[in-house]
């Protein structure tokens, strides 16, 4: 009896957590304006997608291009800043390292919309222009943090003797790095890469105080947009779907790809 | 540098981190083609040695020169030698082949002959077979042959090892001692390896140098460092061993435990303080007094493979450690005797603590960083500096810190027979030599307490 009602507990908490998107998924396969009315099965509503996507004229694949190409650039050179970062401060010793660490996660649990605002009134008093550049900016800004905590632990794994044998047997600090430290820091960047491209795809606040006026638009501010203009425009839903589709797709190979390496870990 | 066979020479090299000198002005000639050992005690300059050779680290003063050119600033991407690291440091991500070649494709050696040299070497660590593997897969033995095998492909003029066989157990470790030796034997290149194992170097080095406290204590041979130690550091660092204090009579003749020993050294002056190192087994022992040196009575008696280890009480009231092939039951009577040459004679390095102070008023001094009550100096005031003398027996060592007026914790503890000479290091890092009857510990945290009347003061630069 206990363990019925711990199962039902469960599967009630998973309902509640994943009927939105199933309703999304189920309803991205109607015609539809208004969600919630079934007016007979369609894949319409992808063909307009897709076609909106081939004429590339639509605010929403702009939207969607512009969201993909800010969450790339911002997760890659957060990576780059995160690892570069995540190696100094592992070398610093005691207090100093202990402030920097602790510097280094204030901005993650910092609300977005501070962050946001913060960042915004900075652009202004340096007088930059908002627009692309600067939502790029803000989201390495606020990414970086979350690589160098993916990296710290990759490096206390490491040997540190490593280093010093690729030094020892000719390579150039530089060759040294690449050819030894990067492959063994691998993992957490991959991993440091994969949050921040999250969180950038899915950052609301910080976009929508630095865009400025030009009317740039990403995923969630066109969203927010065409919300407030007055029902969300259908196309919305298969967007959600395939979205939602590929994270899951992704998570479900990231965490194979894990199980199989602790596997042969615990192999040996 | 005009001695065409010394490969490595360090000239005055010191290095201190953070305040704390770790090297001391060291100087050493390291010749082609021997196996040499830097021995000491963890923290005594050993490990920061290699890293000067090896080119991880650089010295603050002084000069390390490689076939005669300074390499002192050298990176170590540069030098023409190679290291075994304490902890293997194999590349985790690449196999063993890719390990092993790794030094040959950053110096893009043709790809044909990178196959040769790494099967070579591979064969001389009988790791054959073994190229495909991933290095985490290997036993901790098999990655340290490999970590060999990548440092030895490289062809460098000199092999560093530093405590390679650390991380081995017992057998594995004489095995590769073994294989060790006959590979420095086949392959003619220096080897200069670091360990904390006297055992270890014994066995390997044509050459031991013994550190301790960045300070070089003695070079030699295994032997001559086995047999005739310089200080009674060495005596007691290498082997097992009896040190005393002794008086020398004058030349050939040195009195210790009582008795008058006839010896074979000479210019210790007369009735000079000296120590006496004998080794365990070069005191005979019989179970019949006549025409024994001296009496006792044996107090234990251990049973250790080979030989028996006893500790005898002499009749003088001196305890000696005592091995031999036969056994004597604890409580009986046995005679001993200690040929002259087995007597090894050594300058003691201090008579007594000789510590600088200042006055603080009349009646006190300040004294490593602790106010001391002292008998009044005449015509000393407060501010004046001062040289003080304290005998080994006259400092106090009390159980808990804060009861001396000096905090310290015991760092080196040596049996003498019938009393302990202790090494206190204080807060500040000063050493102060004890004598006691009181059995400490190492690493005891103790009070240090002086009474006025043993601190006998002079004033400094009055002569």
């Amino acid at each position: 009896m206990k363990k019925f009602f711990a199962q039902a507990y469960i599967w009630f908490l998973l309902i509640l957590l994943y009927a939105p998107l199933v309703f999304i998924g189920i309803f991205s396969f109607t015609e539809s304006r208004v969600m919630g009315n079934w007016t007979g099965f369609s894949t319409k509503l992808y063909s307009n997608l897709f076609s909106g996507m081939m004429q590339g004229d639509s605010a929403l694949m702009s939207a969607v291009k512009n969201t993909l190409l800010i969450a790339l650039i911002a997760a890659a050179v957060s990576t780059l800043l995160g690892t570069i970062a995540a190696i100094g401060i592992f070398n610093l010793k005691g207090r100093r390292k202990a402030t920097i660490q602790f510097l280094n996660n204030i901005p993650m649990i910092n609300p977005d919309i501070i962050t946001g605002v913060s960042l915004f009134l900075l652009f202004i008093f340096l007088g930059f222009s908002q627009g692309y550049t600067t939502v790029v900016l803000a989201h390495i800004t606020f990414c970086t943090p979350y690589v160098v905590l993916n990296v710290m632990p990759k490096l206390a794994q490491m040997n540190p003797n490593t280093y010093e044998a690729a030094l020892d047997l000719g390579a150039t600090p530089g060759q040294a790095l690449r050819k030894v430290m990067i492959p063994q820091l691998r993992p957490g960047m991959i991993s440091g890469f994969i949050l921040a491209f999250t969180m950038s795809l899915d950052d609301f606040a910080v976009t929508f105080f630095t865009r400025g006026t030009i009317g740039l638009d990403t995923l969630s501010t066109y969203i927010y947009t065409d919300a407030r203009k007055g029902g969300l425009t259908p196309e919305l839903r298969p967007l959600m779907t395939l979205i939602f589709a590929t994270i899951l797709i992704l998570l479900v190979i990231i965490n194979l790809r894990q199980a199989r390496l602790a596997k042969k870990a615990a192999n040996r | 540098m005009t001695d065409k066979d010394v490969i490595i020479r360090l000239e005055n090299v010191s290095k201190s981190f953070g305040g704390k000198k770790v090297l001391d002005n060291i100087s050493l000639d390291i010749k082609k083609g021997e196996f040499l050992t830097l021995l000491g005690p963890s923290g005594c300059g050993k490990t920061t040695t290699l890293r000067l050779i090896s080119g991880f680290t650089t010295p603050d003063s002084g000069t390390v020169y490689m076939d005669g050119k300074d390499i002192s600033g050298m990176p170590p991407y540069k030098r023409t030698l190679n290291t075994v690291f304490q902890r293997y440091a194999l590349f985790p991500h690449l196999d063993v082949y890719d390990n092993i070649a790794f030094g040959l494709k950053l110096a893009k050696v043709p790809e044909k002959e990178i196959e040769q040299r790494v099967r070579k070497v591979l064969k001389m660590v009988s790791m054959t077979d073994y190229e495909d593997r991933d290095v985490e897969s290997l036993s901790g033995g098999q990655q340290q042959r490999v970590a060999i095998a990548r440092a030895l492909v490289n062809q460098p003029k000199v092999l560093l090892l530093d405590e390679p066989l650390s991380a081995l157990d017992h057998k594995m470790r004489q095995d590769m001692q073994i294989e060790l030796k006959e590979m420095h034997q086949k392959l003619g290149i220096t080897f200069i390896y670091v360990t904390h194992d006297q055992e270890e170097a014994l066995t390997l080095s044509d050459t031991i140098v013994v550190m301790n406290e960045g300070k070089i204590q003695q070079i030699g041979t295994p032997a001559d460092i086995y047999n005739e130690p310089v200080n009674s550091f060495v005596a007691d660092f290498i082997g097992e061993s009896n040190i005393l204090n002794g008086t020398m009579i004058e030349d050939r003749k040195v009195n210790f435990i009582g008795h008058d020993f006839e010896c074979v050294d000479e210019g210790f002056g007369t009735n000079n303080p000296v120590d006496v190192v004998i080794r365990p087994e070069d005191i005979y022992i019989m179970s019949h007094t006549e025409g024994a040196q001296f009496s006792g009575t044996v107090k234990s008696c251990t049973f250790k493979g080979v030989h028996y280890e006893m500790f005898v009480d002499s009749d003088s009231g001196y305890e000696l450690m005592i091995q031999d092939y036969n056994a004597f039951e604890p409580g009986s009577k046995v005679g001993m005797l200690i040929k002259p040459s087995d007597i090894q004679v050594m300058r003691k390095e201090r008579v007594c603590n000789t510590l600088e102070g200042v006055m603080t008023d009349e009646n006190h001094v300040d004294l490593l960083g602790g106010e001391f009550e002292c008998m009044p100096l005449a015509g000393a005031e407060a501010g004046d500096e001062v040289v003080a003398k304290v005998d080994f027996q006259d400092i106090e060592l009390l159980d808990h810190q804060e009861e001396g007026t000096l905090a310290g914790e015991v760092y080196v503890i040596l049996y003498k027979g019938d009393h302990y000479h202790l090494t206190v290091l204080t807060e500040n890092g000063d050493h102060l030599y004890v004598d006691t009857q009181d059995i400490w510990d190492k690493g005891d945290l103790v009070g240090i307490s002086i009474k006025p009347s043993a601190i006998k003061l002079s004033k400094r630069n009055d002569n």
